[in-house]
């Protein structure tokens, strides 16, 4: 009696599973993912404030989180379905078969990345901001390009903030790079260097969390350079889900969703001047 | 004039006791030849003379005074005492006149240019005039050992002492090292040789002292020695190396 | 086959021994073995790898030509940045190791600490990763609040390899004093030589001449250590490559890096090599 009812209870779950995947199965994205009916994410290791909070992306909690969640269900996943993986930066973008169906670690969309790799259509337009310490500002650092000029930068060697140093701020003195944030944060405390550019929100977390006298100077907005920041996900060359992704991404846009999900956790990003 | 004195030295290394209280003295001019077999103690007993090994006990008198007293500077007693190897032992990164200037102008603070006179002199009495900006591995065996002389000559020391200087040599080139020390004895150094020239110790030695297990066991004036040994074993070791 | 056999020592040319004729009948062999064996893995490499279903993306992630051609130019200039580092580090370096090495051979127990010293301080910057090291040198000290220019990770990261390279090549000039055999320190001492002097003149310029082929490996490995630095800001070519690679999502900026220090370290490995062989054939 016991058995048969235990029996039951598992072809009851096996039932719901089923359906759940089948659900999957009349979406854009039947067939397309690494593992049929499971949407697999990737992010980076660790994940920071307010991109993921708590380095915990399956809470939802924290920015590109709650994206990833809101794409997975429109896409048509539960949010059981959804699993998560860690890569870097280079294992990313190396050559060869994936291990996720997208990645996102706001990465910026360039037309150079685009032949190695997919993006789907941006999620986030990002401001690159001036991080600073409360000395450089007293000894007279302000938001304006003349000022920048002459002050030592830092920046982390494998962000679109590179390029933009060399284009928009050209320093006098050549910036100084680092593998991460983290390395930028120890050179401002060592005073190696005055300032570092970093995506706004980035920098935000920085200046309140890591730094005991960090200042967010300004920031240069996405309209101001010739191609704005904007965060893309990460796919494989020629990924077929690309374009179930991109018109979960569209609707998103569309319908306010996506600028909700800026508002709850990007809202500190509004009222920081900008650099004229 | 006794120039040398050694009383009751002994030196051991850990166990093995390789001088056991070894009396001899040394006059000015003298040559003395101290012969016997391999491991009997000549080669410590030489170097116990001009404190390259510490002695463990007994006195050394130089002119009278005890150089083998513990805690004293080395130094000054090895500047007068001269001391020849087996192996030569030139410093082979430098050329022979450098081997033969360094210790001067580094211990007796002199130039090259103040020294150069007299070191080429000495270069030019032994034969070797040609050879003074020669390498050492440029050199014989014979001129190697000459060069390892004369840079213990220029140190302008009271008493030579030549430890087997002919044992690592040629036989062919044996000669030429012998005729410097012949000469050396001409000109009335003071000399300790250890060596198994026998020919040699009989015909120059004023003194030849046999060593036996770290004692000498019989000393006299090479003609009574060599021929007319009192000690057993004196004669045993003669008889085969003779 | 026979019929060679039977006919080669009939064909012997005039002035030739057997012995000649047969050693020159062996080398031909090896030598058509040997050029066979590289030709087919050269073949296999050439024709059998490109046949792996990837090998279309790696070649436009690891060696696009457009990219290389594009980034070199600045990788060599980079590059000019491992230059100078090396060339202001190789010197202290052999100073600082020469200094811990002497300090490691001092004998009188007055300088016991300073032996001390030396052992303890070759023991840990051996046994801790250059890069720790760097880490900790070039963000440690200066976040002690130097002011500029003081607070360089240019001075500070020198600082760091200078440290750890030193008790390397400390413990290279050790073995190299240790070498040197005691019948020369006796030389010295028979003449009436200090001690420093004997280390000064006899000792030490035979030791350093006996290491070159040891230090010449360890400069090597420094030349390539320098890249570390970039950990902490300077952007060499290693950094300069990171940088491309991440604008461009490609790697072949590495690709072109390696390139570049191969093209200095293989001439020079060679070289050591050489002195080595050379050295060993001087000693047997």
């Amino acid at each position: 009696m016991k058995r048969t009812l235990t029996r039951t209870a598992t072809s009851a779950v096996a039932l719901v599973l089923t359906a759940g995947l089948a659900l999957a199965g009349g979406h854009c994205a039947a067939g397309k993912t690494l593992n049929d009916g499971i949407l697999t994410i990737a992010t980076g290791n660790p994940a920071y404030y307010p991109w993921v909070m708590d380095d915990a992306p399956e809470s939802k909690a924290g920015f590109e989180a709650a994206v990833a969640y809101a794409v997975a269900n429109r896409m048509g996943f539960e949010d059981a379905n959804v699993t998560w993986v860690r890569s870097s930066f280079d294992q990313a973008i190396q050559p060869g078969a994936k291990d996720f169906d997208f990645n996102l670690q706001q990465f910026s969309i360039t037309e150079e990345r685009e032949e190695i790799v997919d993006f789907s259509l941006p999620y986030y337009s990002a401001a690159m901001a001036v991080i600073t310490r409360q000395p450089v500002v007293e000894n007279g650092a302000e938001a304006t390009l003349a000022s920048l000029k002459g002050l030592l930068w830092g920046a982390h060697a494998s962000t679109t903030a590179v390029p933009m140093l060399a284009e928009v701020v050209q320093p006098d003195a050549e910036p100084l790079l680092y593998g991460d944030n983290a390395d930028v944060v120890e050179a401002m405390k060592a005073n190696q260097i005055d300032a570092a550019l970093m995506d706004l929100p980035t920098a935000l977390f920085t200046a309140a969390v890591l730094m005991d006298d960090g200042v967010v100077l300004g920031q240069f907005p996405p309209e101001r350079s010739e191609n704005p920041d904007q965060f893309g996900l990460l796919m494989e060359e020629g990924n077929p889900l690309k374009e179930c992704v991109d018109a979960a991404i569209a609707e998103l846009t569309e319908d306010g969703t996506l600028a909700a999900i800026e508002a709850e956790w990007l809202a500190e990003a509004t009222g920081v001047p900008v650099i004229e | 004039m006794t120039k040398l004195e050694l009383q009751g030295v002994t030196k051991r290394f850990g166990e093995n006791v390789v001088c056991r209280g070894i009396d001899l003295k040394i006059n000015e001019g003298e040559m003395v030849c101290l012969i016997g077999a391999s491991g009997s103690g000549k080669s410590t007993l030489l170097r116990c003379m001009n404190l390259l090994e510490p002695v463990d006990d007994g006195v050394i008198l130089l002119d009278g005074v005890d150089i083998a007293e513990p805690g004293l500077d080395p130094q000054p007693v090895r500047q007068r005492i001269g001391i020849v190897f087996q192996s030569f032992n030139l410093f082979p990164h430098m050329t022979a006149v450098e081997n033969v200037m360094l210790a001067p102008r580094r211990v007796h603070n002199r130039t090259r240019d103040d020294l150069l006179p007299e070191v080429t002199e000495l270069f030019t009495r032994f034969g070797l005039a040609d050879r003074m900006d020669h390498y050492p591995d440029q050199l014989s065996g014979g001129q190697q050992q000459r060069v390892a002389i004369v840079r213990a000559l220029a140190m302008k020391p009271e008493i030579m002492l030549f430890d087997e200087i002919t044992s690592a040599l040629d036989p062919e080139l044996v000669g030429e090292v012998l005729d410097v020390l012949r000469r050396l004895r001409e000109a009335g150094m003071t000399m300790v040789l250890a060596t198994h020239e026998m020919g040699f110790a009989r015909e120059l030695a004023d003194k030849v002292c046999f060593l036996d297990k770290g004692v000498i066991l019989e000393e006299g004036p090479p003609a009574q020695l060599f021929s007319d040994p009192k000690q057993e074993r004196t004669c045993a070791f003669l008889a085969r190396v003779l | 086959m026979t019929q060679t056999d039977l006919e080669g020592p009939a064909a012997t040319p005039p002035g030739l021994t057997r012995r000649q004729v047969y050693e020159a009948r062996i080398r031909r062999r090896s030598m058509r073995v040997a050029a066979t064996s590289t030709g087919a893995v050269l073949l296999a490499l050439f024709i059998l790898i490109p046949l792996a279903p990837g090998w279309e993306g790696v070649k436009k992630s690891f060696f696009n030509a457009d990219v290389f051609a594009r980034t070199f130019p600045g990788l060599l200039e980079a590059f000019l940045l491992d230059v100078a580092i090396f060339a202001w580090s190789a010197p202290l370096i052999f100073l600082l190791g020469l200094l811990i090495a002497l300090c490691r051979d001092a004998q009188s127990p007055a300088l016991y600490p300073l032996r001390l010293f030396g052992i303890l301080y070759t023991d840990i910057f051996r046994g801790v990763p250059v890069i720790l090291v760097i880490y900790l040198i070039g963000f440690g000290i200066p976040g002690l609040g130097l002011p500029r220019p003081w607070n360089s990770p240019y001075i500070w990261g020198t600082v760091a390899l200078v440290l750890t390279y030193a008790a390397y090549v400390a413990e290279v000039l050790r073995s190299g004093i240790e070498s040197i055999h005691q019948s020369q320190r006796a030389a010295a001492a028979s003449l009436g030589l200090s001690h420093s002097d004997t280390m000064r003149f006899v000792v030490l310029p035979q030791a350093i001449r006996r290491v070159v082929p040891a230090n010449m490996n360890l400069f090597i490995a420094l030349q390539k250590d320098v890249a570390l630095l970039s950990f902490i800001g300077p952007v060499e070519i290693f950094r300069q490559a990171g940088v491309y690679k991440s604008l461009l999502a490609n790697f072949t900026p590495y690709v072109g890096a390696a390139l570049i220090f191969l093209a200095v370290t293989i001439p020079a490995t060679r070289y050591a090599d050489y002195l080595m062989n050379k050295q060993a054939r001087a000693r047997s």
